[in-house]
């Protein structure tokens, strides 16, 4: 952080103010365009600010994600001093690995789980939007859950689904039979994507309910005087107006299942096939230090965040979520 | 810009008053069975955790998930999480760098919208993009590089390479202030300029009080991020004595493994904050989420 101090030291005295045009100037500035200049700025003033948050940048998103690729086609194992260039080894390896398509067939349960989050979210916050007794109450019941620490979340669920568990009680309450909720391979990946919208629906929720409180009042009005029933206002004028804070929520979706580490992670640590592409990442970097073949993962997983970012920006060119 | 304090206000239009039609009335009985049974499955497992939380190791061997306490004051295994757990150690770290990363993301966030929205120069184009296109860079994905850099920067294991990480790798509080400098007006930098302010002072003096809605946001969205985070610490500061709120948490895994009072305790000690800091701050918490979730 030495932009401040920096750009401190060269504090002038106030005593005089002079006219703008007499302004001691090293040089002047190279572009004078815009309504934005600054004028009697030296040229290399913004630099001053933009010191320390670009050394950050460069050093902690760039400088890694150069780097990432420049080790995924090396076999280092993150220790030794001394790597070889191994092509496109380790590409053909991750894609040759049955494990690859197990992690991706992870990822298909979180996304199913998104969907539902989505629609249970769009369902509360209209829900919500209208007249409803209690309102701040169940708001806020249903957001707390996003504030709560991951681990901690973690563990609730650990309890939630043991044998012999909270959900294994409350269900012999209806007379349903108890499960193996995180020991059956078959149940765990459901199990967990549960979590997951569990913890995430009332931030979707908050959101929706956000943008479908900036509708105007009057658009409500007049569909209610022309006798429209509360599926109708939802179809024509709730879901039209907050149509694209809904394709963000689906983008971050999608991106956000191939992503999923924190859940699993601490819940089953990726064993019982509940393995995400993150968790077997980690793993293969740090576990079994092959750390060329993990940065090929993430490079992989990269570009397909890339991807689906890109396929929204081609599809719903006029959809970018501005808040203003 | 409505950082804070906007909606609330506007409200869906009222129907009271209407009569209402058998159809009508179903349908409100079944939007309030909607709501109380989401309720239920946000509450039931917290309650789960907290009534075993207060249980004796003993009344753990008999009864179920969600069997009352016989005494509802039981706070042993409160201490004990408490004090095995290492919980104030943990909490002291995570304020630690809590406090550096909030500061350290504010002065960068406002520098940068400061310099970017301010000031004409060339490559401006290309520092806009370094900084949007980084964005779309999830930092999950690019952790076995960042591990590389961090240990080579030799912060490896000390508190410093969170902060560092927190502050380094924030750009959608960077968009959050970058869009609430754009309301205030320029007559403003320029009135201040006339009276021989320089660049400093104007941001000092004029830009970083305006923005305090937007550190607000800021700070809630961030706190609450480092607060909950996991996977950071757990990665660059494996010591015990550096546990944070979360790793600390996460080690109960291990020696009490089948105590689950005493998990649950843990776990109750580390949502409680969170609870209170919510009750507190409910209206700014979700306006700050809704302005800082959607970049």
């Amino acid at each position: 952080m030495s932009a401040p101090r920096t750009a401190g030291s060269r504090t002038i005295a106030r005593t005089l103010p002079p006219p703008d045009a007499t302004r001691p100037r090293t040089r002047p500035p190279r572009r004078r365009r815009g309504p934005r200049r600054a004028s009697g700025a030296r040229w290399f003033t913004p630099w001053l600010y933009l010191l320390a948050p670009l050394a950050l940048l460069v050093t902690f998103t760039w400088l890694p994600v150069a780097d990432m690729v420049s080790y995924s086609f090396t076999d280092w194992d993150g220790l030794s001093p001394t790597s070889n260039w191994v092509g496109l080894a380790n590409y053909t390896d991750l894609f040759t690995r049955p494990q690859l398509f197990q992690v991706f067939w992870v990822s298909l349960f979180y996304l199913a789980a998104s969907a539902v989050q989505i629609c249970a979210a769009l369902y509360f916050a209209t829900v919500l939007s209208f007249d409803t007794r209690l309102r701040n109450l169940f708001k806020g019941i249903l957001f707390f859950p996003y504030l709560i620490n991951g681990v901690a979340v973690g563990f609730v669920f650990l309890y939630f689904f043991q044998p012999g568990g909270t959900l294994d009680t409350v269900l012999h309450w209806f007379g349903a039979g108890p499960h193996l909720w995180l020991g059956n391979p078959h149940l765990v990946n459901t199990s967990l994507a549960g979590v997951s919208v569990w913890r995430f629906t009332g931030l979707n929720m908050v959101l929706f309910l956000g943008a479908i409180q900036s509708i105007p009042p009057e658009l409500h009005e007049a569909a209610a005087l022309d006798g429209a029933s509360r599926w109708q206002q939802f179809r024509h004028v709730i879901a039209p107006s907050i149509r694209p804070i809904i394709t963000l929520s689906v983008i971050l979706a999608v991106s956000g299942s191939l992503s999923v580490f924190e859940i699993p992670f601490i819940m089953t640590g990726g064993s019982n096939n509940s393995e995400t592409f993150v968790i077997q990442t980690i793993k293969l970097a740090f576990n079994f230090n092959k750390t060329g073949l993990a940065s090929a993962a993430a490079v992989v997983l990269l570009l397909i965040v890339l991807l689906v970012t890109w396929l929204q920006r081609v599809l719903f060119p006029d959809e970018r979520v501005e808040r203003s | 810009m409505t950082v804070l304090g906007s909606p609330a206000a506007t409200r869906a239009p009222r129907s009271r008053g209407r009569s209402m039609p058998a159809r009508g009335r179903a349908a409100v009985v079944l939007k309030y069975l909607s709501l109380v049974l989401a309720s239920a499955v946000v509450v039931v497992p917290l309650a789960a955790i907290l009534l075993t939380s207060l249980r004796t190791s003993r009344e753990m061997a008999d009864g179920g998930a969600l069997a009352a306490p016989h005494d509802w004051f039981n706070l042993h295994n409160y201490a004990v999480a408490f004090t095995d757990g290492h919980m104030l150690r943990a909490l002291g770290n995570t304020a630690f760098i809590l406090v550096f990363s909030v500061s350290g993301t504010v002065l960068i966030g406002s520098m940068t919208a400061y310099a970017i929205d301010r000031f004409q120069f060339r490559l401006k184009k290309l520092v806009m993009a370094l900084f949007l296109i980084a964005s779309l860079v999830p930092s999950v994905t690019t952790q076995v590089a960042t591990y590389q850099i961090v240990n080579r920067l030799g912060v490896m294991d000390t508190r410093w390479a969170p902060v560092l990480l927190y502050t380094g790798t924030d750009i959608v509080s960077i968009y959050i202030f970058l869009q609430f400098i754009r309301s205030i007006p320029i007559s403003l930098d320029e009135a201040a300029r006339l009276d021989g302010a320089n660049s400093f002072t104007i941001y000092r003096r004029i830009i970083l009080p305006l923005l305090k809605p937007a550190i607000a946001t800021v700070v809630i969205v961030k706190g609450v991020a480092i607060y909950n985070d996991f996977y950071i610490p757990f990665l660059y500061m494996p010591d015990d004595n550096l546990g944070t709120i979360s790793t600390s948490l996460f080690r109960f895994k291990g020696p009490y493994g089948a105590h689950w009072e005493v998990i649950s305790a843990g776990a109750a000690l580390v949502i409680v904050p969170s609870l209170v800091v919510f009750l507190a701050l409910q209206r700014f918490i979700y306006n700050g989420f809704a302005s800082g979730a959607t970049k």
